[in-house]
């Protein structure tokens, strides 16, 4: 149709380039998805974690609660978050461990805060498909993932599965000797 | 849609509607529509399912006048529709027991389509409709399946959403996107809510292609021959509305068994306790429907890889006409593809039994077996390995070679000539004897 | 034809599969010959008002029962039913087992919290304001039982195994103070199992044994036995999961009923119109 209207409207004069003619085609279909996609971004967008979502608080926990060789489950960002009382053949275990054998390699040091290895506190989630693994279970005696058979040693470190990840440590402080700040 | 049509108004009011929106006459051209006459009762399926759609979509519209879509109150909304509501234990068992009938008849349909050579050209656009179908089927399913927000929602959501996380690079931020924050949570309800009475309405009008896509070519019949003449054929209706008015009914027997004597029988016990994000349930496994995809989702034990080949199964389902190099359709006179065929059916039951049972359960209890790899023989990893290795081999490689390599039986002449051919076939109704009929 | 049948009922047998083992066990469950076992068993009246009567005197010491209303109690199939009073707010013992208890509410002259009886249209009352009271004063959350039965595999032999089911615990579990070993109690052992071989079946529970002969007195002259007691506060936690047990029932039957005469009129109809086709 435009082309019918540009070749009548060249009776007597002289002819469009045709170069801008097709230009203007271009720049018009061109505004349009840009303009389809400006309206379709915020319905996309708008699925994203809102406002009040991201705005998480933080919590403190006192560690006291937990006896040794136990670990305690709190609600964290609506994730369970694994609080553990690490026994010294516990930590000795996830020290020792080959580095070079393990899928996600991280020491045993760099998951917990200096001088303070009996407490590991790490993300309840599993990095395969979101599970909570099971405490004390699995050939390395740190978490069993029901789900999927995932194994994690007592530093929380992947070592039998189909999970990629060691369990995420979460940032957190000591804010007293007993006391921990997460987030 | 093909063929002149031998509509012909019969009163002044039909000629005035005729001229204006020609309504009757596409309704008298789909009844009218030449069907094989020698189609068996595993063909009625898909007019079961056009009713699974519609019981589907009427319970369901139904019982989101009574549901509550928000974390706090949807498990006790549906409590309060199973106790006060008139009928309301009715209406929420049919549709949660009628998702299952869909699924079961949308594999026999599948099966049949596989068996029948269905897919085969002409009808590959049609096939391919029905893959999107079943697609959006199991999307369907699953976002309802969370919204009573009991523990086996809440963490069969977590899990099936976290596949997507393992998509290198974006997976992350998609899985966010889906969840609208850092864990399930009531924004993933509310927009399961949204997205589950959206896509029935999609899955309608792409029954609608289906149908369309159906009618170019015609129907495929259980010899794969064409139709060839106008004997080969009888019309829809009053033909085959009333066999499949009679298998819709037959099938709606087994469908009220469950729904009245063993509503819970397909369900899970963890679903009747409130969502907890903290407490995983022992044993989450999904609806028995996706038990095939989940065992060889588990049979890998890499997280990218077990979601690559989630997503190839199906792919595989999808690319079937361009995999199959048989000449003939009907693996009736295919003896050797028959033989696959039913070792790949049972493949499939078996990777749904291993999804129903946890990785590192002993298939045959008591028997030590020996440590494989990763798992002990004796353990549902390595049946589910087999099986999804049987699974991906009978698409990728029997069903290419076979169709180069093999010598099928002669094929009749026409659809008429079998039936000419056996005068003693057994009678029209004998459900026993379905196959024979033709 | 065989072989397509044999697909099928596959197909069929998949679908009523039994429940898959887990990594958790428990003692083989009691089974019970419950009067609403099978297509046509109800509910026994007098049982569900005996079953009410150990949960009222005993369950909700601890217990909710927040998805039941009073009024649930005078439905057909349940409890106080009295085809009298169909409408079950009009049944004099739903209202006055209703105002028994004390509910919290709005004073509407003041604003003020105030109590009052409760009626009908109320659920009895929580023992505890939240789960995490009830973990501060009794070491765990005992669950709501509205679907206690729904949502525990074995369902009402689930309950009457554990709650007749105590045994002392096994040389070399820990059982913690104030916990207690039941081998009914579907759980893993294997962090709590010090001793030699493979860790016991069952769990470790919070809950006291709840029952004992001669806990509950029954009006009805039944053998106040642990025994009876906890078969009939199993059938009362069963009608209180699946109060319309009895109408699905009676409703599948009719259902059936006209679908085998329609099923029949249809192959009728179907013989007929394809008589004359060779196919």
């Amino acid at each position: 149709m435009a082309d019918a209207a540009s070749a009548t409207s060249g009776h007597g004069e002289e002819l469009e380039d045709p170069g801008r003619r097709d230009f203007i085609h271009i720049a018009a279909i061109a505004a349009t998805v840009g303009g389809a996609a400006a309206i379709a971004w915020p319905l996309i967008d708008q699925m994203n974690p809102s406002a009040d979502t991201l705005a998480l608080s933080s919590i403190e926990y006192d560690l006291s609660k937990v006896p040794l060789g136990q670990q305690v489950t709190v609600l964290w960002r609506k994730q369970p978050l694994f609080v553990r009382h690490r026994t010294p053949k516990e930590i000795a275990e996830a020290a020792n461990a080959d580095l070079g054998r393990l899928r996600d390699p991280q020491p045993d040091s760099a998951r917990v805060k200096p001088g303070k290895a009996e407490w590991l506190i790490v993300v309840g989630v599993c990095t395969h498909l979101g599970c909570t693994p099971a405490f004390g279970e699995g050939e390395y005696n740190g978490w069993l993932c029901h789900c999927h058979g995932s194994v994690y040693d007592t530093s929380g470190r992947i070592r039998g599965g189909p999970a990629p990840k060691n369990l995420e440590v979460p940032d957190y402080a000591f804010l007293t000797d007993t006391r921990v700040k997460v987030g | 849609m093909s063929g002149p049509s031998t509509y012909e108004p019969k009163t002044a009011l039909e000629r005035w509607l005729d001229q204006r929106l020609p309504i009757l006459r596409f309704n008298a051209e789909l009844m009218d529509f030449p069907t094989p006459k020698n189609l068996n009762y595993w063909w009625t399926f898909g007019a079961i399912l056009a009713f699974c759609l519609i019981t589907q979509i009427a319970t369901g519209v139904v019982l989101a006048m009574h549901y509550n879509a928000s974390a706090g109150g949807a498990f006790n909304s549906v409590e309060h529709i199973m106790r006060d509501v008139n009928y309301g234990w009715l209406i929420r068992y049919i549709h949660a027991n009628g998702a299952s009938m869909f699924f079961l008849a949308v594999y026999i349909h599948t099966f049949r389509g596989i068996y029948y050579g269905s897919f085969k050209a002409p009808r590959e656009v049609l096939w391919l409709i029905g893959c999107l179908i079943y697609l959006t089927m199991m999307a369907t399913a699953f976002m309802g399946y969370v919204l009573p927000w009991g523990q086996m929602s809440f963490w069969g959501a977590k899990v099936i959403t976290n596949l997507f996380s393992a998509i290198p690079l974006v997976g992350p931020a998609i899985t966010t996107w889906l969840w609208g924050g850092f864990a399930v949570d009531a924004p993933t309800l509310n927009r399961f809510y949204s997205l589950h009475y959206l896509l029935p309405f999609v899955i309608a009008g792409l029954v609608g292609l289906h149908i369309w896509a159906l009618h170019v070519p015609g129907n495929s019949n259980p010899v794969g021959v064409n139709v060839k003449s106008k004997s080969d054929t009888v019309p829809f209706h009053p033909y085959y509305t009333v066999k499949d008015g009679f298998a819709i009914s037959v099938f709606v027997i087994l469908f009220a068994v469950f729904v009245f004597y063993m509503p819970e029988a397909l369900g899970h016990s963890d679903n009747y306790i409130p969502a907890n994000p903290i407490v995983t349930p022992p044993h989450i496994v999904p609806e028995w429907y996706f038990l095939p995809y989940y065992a060889i989702l588990r049979a890998i034990p890499n997280k990218l890889m077990g979601v690559a080949a989630l997503g190839g199964a199906i792919a595989c389902i999808f690319a079937l006409p361009w995999l199959d190099t048989s000449k003939v359709r009907s693996m009736r006179y295919r003896p050797q593809a028959k033989i696959y065929f039913v070792f790949f059916v049972l493949a499939c039951l078996v990777l749904g039994v291993c999804g129903a049972h946890e990785v590192d359960d002993q298939i045959i209890s008591g028997l030590a077996g020996f440590p494989l790899g990763d798992a002990n023989i004796n353990s549902y990893v390595w049946l589910s390995r087999i099986g999804a290795l049987y699974y991906f081999i009978y698409f990728l490689v029997i069903t290419p070679m076979l169709g180069l390599r093999e010598t099928p039986l002669p094929v009749p002449e026409s659809i008429s000539t079998p039936v000419l051919s056996h005068p003693a076939a057994a009678p029209a109704g004998a459900t026993a004897a379905p196959e024979k009929k033709g | 034809m065989t072989r397509k049948f044999l697909a099928l009922s596959a197909f069929l047998g998949l679908l009523v599969a039994g429940p898959a083992l887990a990594a958790s066990s428990q003692a083989p469950l009691k089974h019970v010959q419950w009067s609403f076992s099978g297509p046509f068993g109800s509910y026994d009246q007098a049982q569900l008002q005996r079953g009410f009567k150990v949960y009222r005197e005993v369950c909700s010491q601890c217990h909710a029962l927040n998805l039941v209303s009073f009024h649930d109690l005078g439905q057909p199939g349940g409890p106080f039913w009295d085809p009298k009073y169909p409408n079950p707010n009009d049944n004099p013992y739903v209202k006055a087992i209703a105002a028994d208890y004390k509910v919290a509410d709005i004073d509407p002259d003041t604003g003020e919290n105030m109590q009052r009886a409760a009626t009908s249209a109320d659920h009895p009352p929580a023992p505890y304001a939240n789960d995490t009271a009830a973990k501060a004063t009794l070491g765990g959350a005992p669950p709501d039982m509205s679907l206690l039965v729904k949502a525990r595999e074995g369902g009402p032999d689930y309950v009457y195994s554990l709650v007749t089911g105590y045994a002392p615990a096994p040389q070399g579990l820990v059982v913690p103070p104030g916990k207690y070993y039941n081998p009914y109690m579907l759980s893993d052992l294997a962090s709590s199992w010090k001793g030699t071989g493979p860790a016991p079946v069952g769990g470790i529970i919070a809950m006291p044994p709840p029952l004992t002969a001669g806990k509950v007195s029954f009006d009805d002259g039944a053998p106040s036995t642990l025994d009876q007691e906890a078969k009939d506060v199993a059938a009362f936690l069963t009608w209180a999961s699946d109060p319309k047990m009895d109408q699905r029932k009676q409703t599948g039957l009719a259902v059936l009923v006209y679908l085998a005469i329609f099923s029949g009129l249809l192959y009728a109809s179907y013989r007929r119109i394809w008589r004359n086709v060779a196919h």
